[in-house]
This record gives structure tokens, sequence and C-alpha cells, in this order.
């Protein structure tokens, strides 16, 4: 008893040393995102030696949000190649709302049924929707690619929400779980008093699911704000694409010669800053889902 | 739900089967209404072109003219392509660097957590990487790992280190992309490994101190062995993900320098849409797809053992 209070702080700093370590290395690239967005047109050379942002500036957080004239924007350091940001922001917004109200909405009328409803075909199917989630994306992709381009759909919104606002395999299993664990009960009682199934589903199983709709809600989100490879496929115009892929065509679109750094860092901060929201103002509920991801 | 009918052996008995099964046809009509969104997204866009995938591999199609039917052509040209066994190199070195890092150290930061911490703060900030898309972090990255004027470079610096070239050269690419994506993952794996560890009775730990173990002998014989199921699952899951490394190297690399970062995906990415040869990209497919079963299934073997702790 005498020996471990003299020993156990030692090891605690120790462990502290290497977590605040961890820390400054997890968010040292967001701080260099930052910086070189702020750092004045024409530092960027003298910028990687300093800690502190040089002649700082929102020039480029302007010039990436379309409130500069051309000319302006080269005379910042715009490399020419334009990143219409407002419009991709547009675009992943809409992709966002949409995918993550439609998958969770018809995942949860489906994981209902599965959970509750009995019919021919049941567990079958719900294996046949299971077995989905082993195959890797890209073998889907190829053919997927295919029906969207036969329907017409290359580039246009519906070709970038099919294959995700009807359901994912994810998010039945997971509404599926929680489903199956709410009292026979409650439903019992309302259809006692003449609800309809979807009347029952709607007013009884829905609200008293908020908390797992609310951490699907969350990871699909999340999911659909990144999504980068089904959109990277079938709508890279500019019109429709998305941040990811707009991000990624701007710095591809400079190969030759210097990437507008500042610029580049500036729209790839603001993409993110809607992340940095959610985990302020959600952050219990943000880590407690992303704990839960992993315990399925 | 609905009890179960009696066995009918009376008049009366049947007439309860006959309402039993008229209102479980009404309950499958509803259930089938309930499910036909999902089923229809289901159909459309995993189980057929699940099946379509490997008919197209028996083809040769270039979508510019109707698919040619060409047996297995496809799967003996694959065994016989430089390019596939280089990309299986390629991707089987990258899971080899990202994934016993990313796990080390984010079980270590778990524990660490553990037994300092519960700060959500702290969580919050370990797996804020995690949140962000791999657009962004391979962004960043490019330019925070930039040969002339990236920040690691001047950090390398100040300890006498000369600038190393990391995604441009051909040594250093595919290092430097696993660096990227362990920067990615340890917080989220942390998080799983946090989560193991807090469903772990702190009876445990206290009976062990009394004991006079010490933290690495907590951690050998509480922590280790009762993080098993976790560790599967976080085992199995960042494999499969490893193996289908592609955003990042859209972002950085595009499979470049010389061969160095093509990854498998990378590879059927641009055989499918690139070169419009969907036949043999979708062969290219099949075989990660087959490929990934059997790692999934050698390691549910390998780490689970005999016992059956999963669910």
């Amino acid at each position: 008893m005498t020996r471990r209070p003299a020993r156990l702080p030692l090891g605690k700093a120790i462990g502290w040393l290497v977590l605040l370590a961890l820390i400054v290395v997890t968010l040292t690239p967001f701080y260099v995102m930052l910086k070189t967005a702020v750092s004045g047109p024409g530092t960027l050379f003298q910028q990687a030696r300093s800690l502190m942002p040089l002649e700082p500036t929102t020039v480029h957080f302007e010039r990436v949000l379309g409130l500069l004239s051309p000319e302006e924007a080269r005379a910042a350091g715009g490399s020419g190649a334009v990143v219409n940001f407002p419009r991709a922001l547009r675009n992943t917004v809409l992709f966002t709302v949409v995918v993550v109200l439609g998958q969770i909405f018809f995942s949860a009328m489906a994981a209902y049924a599965f959970a509750r409803l009995r019919f021919v075909g049941r567990d079958l199917l719900f294996y046949g929707y299971l077995s989905a989630l082993m195959i890797p994306n890209i073998v889907l992709f190829i053919p997927n690619f295919i029906l969207i381009r036969d329907l017409g759909w290359l580039n246009t919104f519906q070709g970038m929400i099919a294959p995700f606002v009807l359901m994912t395999p994810f998010a039945v299993f997971f509404l599926r779980q929680f489903f199956l664990g709410i009292p026979a009960s409650l439903e019992e009682a309302a259809k006692l008093d003449g609800s309809s199934p979807f009347g029952t589903f709607w007013r009884i199983i829905l609200p008293i699911s908020r908390t797992p709709l609310v951490t699907l809600g969350i990871l699909t989100s999340i999911q659909a704000w990144n999504e980068f490879f089904w959109p990277f496929i079938v709508a890279r115009e500019a019109d429709v694409r998305v941040l990811t892929v707009a991000l990624q065509s701007f710095q591809t679109s400079s190969a030759y010669g210097m990437p507008d750094w500042a610029g580049l860092m500036a729209a790839t901060f603001l993409s993110v800053l809607p992340i940095f929201v959610l985990l302020i103002v959600l952050g219990r509920q943000v880590i407690a889902s992303l704990q839960f991801s992993g315990l399925k | 739900m609905t009890d179960r009918t009696p066995a009918p052996t009376n008049p009366l008995g049947t007439t309860l089967r006959r309402v039993a099964k008229r209102a479980f046809n009404a309950e499958a009509a509803t259930a089938y209404l309930f499910i036909l969104p999902s089923l229809i997204g289901f159909t459309v866009f995993y189980g057929y072109p699940a099946v379509r995938a490997v008919m197209i591999s028996f083809t040769e199609w270039s979508l510019l003219r109707a698919p040619r039917p060409i047996g297995l052509e496809n799967y003996e040209r694959l065994l016989g392509d430089p390019l596939f066994w280089n990309a299986m190199k390629v991707t089987g070195l990258y899971v080899l660097y990202n994934i016993p890092v990313q796990t080390i150290v984010g079980l270590f930061m778990a524990v660490a957590m553990h037994r300092l911490t519960q700060s959500l703060v702290v969580r919050g900030v370990l797996v804020l990487p995690y949140l962000v898309s791999n657009v962004v972090v391979g962004l960043a990255f490019l330019w925070v790992l930039d040969p002339l004027l990236g920040t690691f470079n001047t950090f390398l610096g100040w300890f006498g280190i000369p600038r190393q070239p990391f995604l441009g050269s051909p040594e250093q690419a595919l290092i430097s992309i696993a660096g990227i994506n362990i920067w990615r993952h340890m917080g989220f794996t942390a998080l799983l490994f946090y989560a193991g560890l807090q469903a772990i009775p702190k009876e445990l730990y206290e009976a062990g101190t009394i004991d006079g173990a010490g933290e690495w002998r907590l951690f050998r014989h509480i922590s280790l062995p009762l993080l098993r199921p976790v560790m599967v699952f976080v085992l199995v899951t960042s494999v499969i993900g490893s193996f289908q490394i592609f955003d990042t190297i859209a972002v950085t690399t595009q499979g470049g320098p010389v061969n160095a970062t093509r990854a498998i995906v990378w590879y059927i990415y641009e055989n499918a849409f690139q070169f419009f040869r969907m036949g043999y990209a979708s062969a290219l497919s099949v075989v990660l797809f087959l490929l990934l079963i059997t790692v999934t299934i050698l390691q549910m073997r390998f780490l689970q053992g005999s016992r059956s702790e999963m669910e």
C-alpha cells in the first residue's frame, strides 16, 4: 500500500503523455488545413515553417464561396480550376437529406414486418438481406452503373440516390433487432382500439423507437455526407456532383503545376464544418451511435 | 403475437384454424406491403446485380456493343495478368501495414481512456478523423505530406531528417496511404474497444488490484481475454474494409507512382470505368468477393477457436 501511490502517478503520467501525443497527432492535420486556408495569398512557401497563419485573411473562403469576381479570385491565388462550392454543397445536403429520410423510413417499415408480422418466406428473405452485407461494393457497382446508364440516369440526382434511398441491409437489420425487443402488448392494445397496421407502426412503434432511429440517423447522415465512390462513378458532371466528388476533381484538375492549396484547404475545411457542428451539438449521441455500431 | 392455434380435433378447432388462417393471410398481405419498398431496393440494387455481376464476368462487354459470351476466358486471363497479381500484392501489403498498427494503437488508446479518463471530449476528438470523408482526409494529407512544403517534412527537419517524397515515391506511397488510414481509423477502433472495456465489471479490476496486479497484468488477464468478441468484430470488419481501399487512392496517388498503390479495387475501377472492360472487371470483382469470404471464414475460425462468444 505504501508503494503504490508513488508508482501509479508515474504510470498515469506516461499514459496521459502518450494519450495527449495521440490527440495532438489527431488534431494537427485539421489545424494545418485551417492554417493554410486563412494564410494570406503568396505566403504558401513561408507558412510551412510557421506555426501560426501568416497575414491571416478570409479571402480564400470568400473565393471558394463564390463571393469574389474571377479576377479577384485569381489575384488571391485561384488557379482558375473553379470548384462550384455552393452548388456542390447544395447537392450534398440534398443527397444526405433524401437518402437519410428515405432509407430510414423504408428500412423501418421492412424491419417492422420482419420483427412483428408473419408471412411466408420471412426468414428466407431476411437472410437474403443479411447476406448482401457480405458483398463488396465494387461487385454491385458495376451492374448498378450499367443499370443507371441504361435508364439514362447518369449525372442525375435520382441515379445518385437510387441504391441508397429504399433500404440498406444494415438499416433493416439494425432496426429489426430493436423492434424485436418492443413488448407486443403495446401493439395488441392499439389493435384492439381499431388501429390499422400502418397506424400502429406510425403512432406507436416509430415514436417509442426514437433512440435507435436517432442512432441510425446519425450513422446514415455521416455516411451519406461522406459518400464518394458511387457518386464518383455515376455523377461527375459539375452540376450534379456532391462535395466529395467536387473536391476530388478540384485536386486532380490542377495536376499540372501546383495545386491551389489555400483554396483547396478552405473548401475542405468548409466541407467538414457540418461534421464539427454535429459533434459539438450532438456529441454524446454521436459517440454512443458509433460505439453501438461496433456492438451490433 | 397471436397464440398458436390448438390442434384441431373438433369442429370448433377447425373453425378456429380457418379464422387463424384468414388472419394470417391478412397479416401476410400487410407484411408484404410493408416490405415492398425495401424489397424493390434490395432486388434492383443488391440481389439482381449480385447475380448479374457473375453473369457479366462470363462475357466481353465494352458497353458499346452487346456483351459477347466468352465462358471462363476472363478468369483465365486474370491468372496470367501481372497487374492483377501486382494488385493482390499491393492490397495484401496494405492490409499488413494497416491492420496491426491500427489495432494496437486503438487498443492502447482505449485502455488509456478506460483507466485515465471518461471524458467525452477526448473520445470526440479522437474519433473526429473517422467522421470526415476519405476525400477530405486524403486532401489534407496530400498537403501535410507534400514533398516540398508539407508540414510533416518540416517536422522531420527539426530532427535533421531530410525531406521525404512520401506519396510521390514508389517505395513510400503505399506506406503513406496506410499511415493516412491508420490516422483516420485508430480513434474509431479505440472507441469500439472502449465500449467493450466499459462492459467489463469494475469489480474484476478492483479484485485484481487488491491481489497486487499491475496495469500490464490487469490488461493481460482481464481486459484482453474479455475483449475477445470486440476484437473479432474489429479485426473482421477492418480487414474487410482494408481490402477494399479505394477513396484515399482516388484522391492521392490514383494507383501510382508506377504501380505502387494500384490496389485491387482501384484496378477493378480502372478496368470498368476507364477502359470499359465490364466483363474483365466483373471477373476481378467476383474473385475479390471469394477472397474476402475466405479471409473472413479463416479469421472467424482462427480468432474464435471453438468458443462461440459472438452474440
